[in-house]
């Protein structure tokens, strides 16, 4: 089922890969696997059900993967968020385990009276269907709509503009501000609210992490304890208490460790979207460098564009071999020489021999043959990888190799072209004879 | 095209992959087999018996095209020219190879339908080798541990007896048609 339905939400764009399309200084503020939006008083509002909820400083994001569609709820029609409401609000930890297919009024809600165009005040509840530390997510809400980013992008363009034409500084954009700018008082003015509110920040941040390292310790002895019953109990899946295997992989790594139980390396949230949003980026720079680029290439080009978040080697590979599960344009591809290369799905290695083996044909190649760089130079792609393409070529038998003190060439393969019961015949067309012109007219 | 003498060297000859052995498999049966023929018919046409890896077999480079075959290619062509049964290590360490450009039952045919063409009935070894009746013929030049397993083979059906002759050094063969 997609979002359709729910037309009385603006409609959010998702890329191809399914990360959702934010607009210039939107930023992501915090992820939720798996929750629904019911609204609560209005039966001809259609809910939305198993969504990804993206939280960003300007909206909330449903989006649905399997049919890449989303909506979204501004944060400012957003007039009051109520705090989390759970059954089992007295023992947190016995939600915790609770079965994931129960109904939902196990799961944490959190109720939103918002307002939306023309002017109809609505409620609706959010649903946390998903295992996950609800509190953090209403705390980030919170923050997001007290920071009020939205107006600060639409207060930058005038005061840009205006800030311009007084005193010639560039407007600024990730500023949580109030107050137009104008003059050098302005500026400072703008600084000392930056660094207030990076203290507010940091002080909100350390207030978390006191939370939870008074849990740490009970939280550690726990994951040990399920860890351990998970082991055990491995063939045991109808063991409602302890949830599925999933979830629980999931818990134990929001909680810091990573306990493999089995092979399976898909299924925490962060390795998805690090995959979707490689799918995305990558698209670009491999379809112009020819459909093809090396994964080292690709490794230092992502991490240039993250800026301060980089990813480890591992993490890219983990993510390209997630690429599987999904519907992306990419994939991952690994060489007999051990070389891996990112390429388009649309990248076909017909069209790849096709030309090489038209170059191959040429007069001089005839002569001479073709080495790496000259091919490199005409399918227009780096020539590490354009050896990759002759060798493949070769492999299918389209090319012979040649090698010598002039260094590694190669050429037609004209071995199919001969009769090995009449190995003096000229054939009076074809490329052996091409062959035979070419190269008796050198010698 | 190319002579080396009067031999015809095939175009392909100034094909420079022909020179470096192809690790594709399909590929290299196809070269394989190029050279093996290319081999028996140049031997044949040189009326050359033994080939030795370590000095140089004009065969096996082209100055034209300034290429030459490397060790491990002469003696993958010439194993394969051993498998087929067209030639046979001489040494342990397969460093001289001798070429069979007839097998051994061929030079016996070749031997008696020469005896009984030319009405042979006593010869020498040495004659057959260098002699007159000889001239132009095969036999001309034969290496003479191959004559004498033709021979043999040709006593073991009983169409030859071998017999040591009146000088001390050579032999003499008596054929029964």
């Amino acid at each position: 089922m997609s979002v359709a339905a729910a037309d009385w939400l603006p409609s959010a764009t998702v890329t191809a890969s399914g990360r959702p399309v934010l607009s210039a200084g939107e930023i992501e503020r915090h992820l939720l696997p798996l929750a629904d939006l019911e609204p609560e008083e209005n039966p001809r509002l259609a809910p939305l059900r198993g969504c990804l909820l993206a939280l960003t400083s300007h909206r909330l994001i449903f989006l649905h993967e399997p049919s890449l569609s989303a909506r979204a709820l501004p944060l400012a029609s957003i007039v009051h968020p109520y705090p989390p409401h759970r059954k089992n609000s007295h023992n947190p930890l016995r939600s915790l385990f609770s079965s994931s297919s129960s109904s939902s009024s196990h799961h944490p809600r959190i109720r939103l009276q918002i307002s939306l165009p023309p002017s109809r005040s609505e409620v609706v509840a959010v649903v946390v269907t998903c295992k996950a530390d609800v509190d953090v997510f209403y705390g980030r809400l919170v923050e997001a709509i007290r920071a009020r980013a939205w107006e600060v992008a639409a207060a930058a363009v005038p005061a840009g503009g205006g800030a311009s034409v007084a005193e010639g500084a560039p407007p600024r954009e990730d500023l949580a501000i109030r107050m137009p700018v104008v003059g050098v008082s302005g500026i400072l003015r703008k600084e000392q609210e930056t660094w207030e509110s990076a203290g507010q920040n940091l002080q909100d941040a350390f207030q978390d992490l006191n939370a939870l390292m008074s849990k740490a310790k009970e939280m550690m002895e726990l994951a040990e304890k399920m860890r351990q019953k998970l082991l055990t109990n491995q063939s045991n899946s109808g063991d409602e208490e302890m949830g599925s295997k999933q979830d629980m992989q999931d818990l134990l790594l929001s909680v810091g460790i990573v306990s493999p139980v089995t092979k399976e390396t898909a299924g925490a949230l962060y390795h998805q979207q690090l995959s979707r949003q490689l799918a995305d980026f990558v698209r670009v720079p491999v379809e112009r460098a020819g459909g093809m680029m090396a994964l080292v290439d690709v490794y230092c080009l992502f991490n240039r564009a993250r800026g301060t978040e980089l990813i480890s080697p591992e993490d890219l590979l983990q993510a390209c071999s997630l690429w599987d599960k999904f519907d992306v344009p990419v994939m991952l591809r690994k060489f007999d020489s051990g070389v891996k290369v990112i390429q388009t799905k649309t990248h076909s290695d017909d069209e790849v021999f096709a030309r090489i083996s038209s170059l191959a044909q040429k007069p001089d190649a005839l002569k001479k043959g073709i080495s790496p760089t000259d091919a490199a130079f005409t399918l227009g792609i780096a020539p590490a990888l354009a050896k990759e393409h002759l060798l493949n070529a070769e492999n299918k038998g389209l090319l012979c190799r040649d090698v010598s003190p002039d260094g590694f060439r190669f050429y037609i393969n004209l071995f199919n072209e001969i009769d090995p019961q009449n190995i003096y015949l000229t054939k009076t067309h074809g490329v052996y004879h091409t062959w035979i012109s070419v190269a008796t007219a050198a010698h | 095209m190319q002579r080396q003498g009067d031999f015809k060297l095939p175009p392909f000859f100034n094909y420079p992959p022909y020179f470096t052995l192809q690790p594709v498999r399909e590929t290299r049966e196809k070269q394989v087999q190029l050279w093996k023929d290319l081999i028996l018919d140049y031997c044949k046409s040189h009326k050359m018996y033994i080939i030795s890896l370590e000095e140089d077999f004009p065969l096996f480079s082209n100055p034209n095209i300034e290429r030459s075959l490397s060790y491990e290619a002469k003696e993958v062509f010439l194993a394969a020219l051993v498998s087929e049964g067209r030639a046979e290590w001489i040494d342990k360490s397969h460093k001289k190879c001798l070429i069979l450009w007839l097998r051994i039952q061929d030079w016996a045919n070749y031997i008696l339908d020469f005896v009984r063409e030319n009405g042979l009935e006593v010869t020498t070894i040495e004659d057959i080798r260098s002699g007159i009746e000889t001239h132009g013929t095969e036999l001309a030049g034969i290496d003479r541990g191959v004559l004498m397993r033709a021979l043999k083979l040709l006593e073991q059906k009983g169409k030859a007896t071998i017999f040591k002759g009146t000088s001390a050094d050579d032999e003499g063969v008596k054929f029964s048609a």
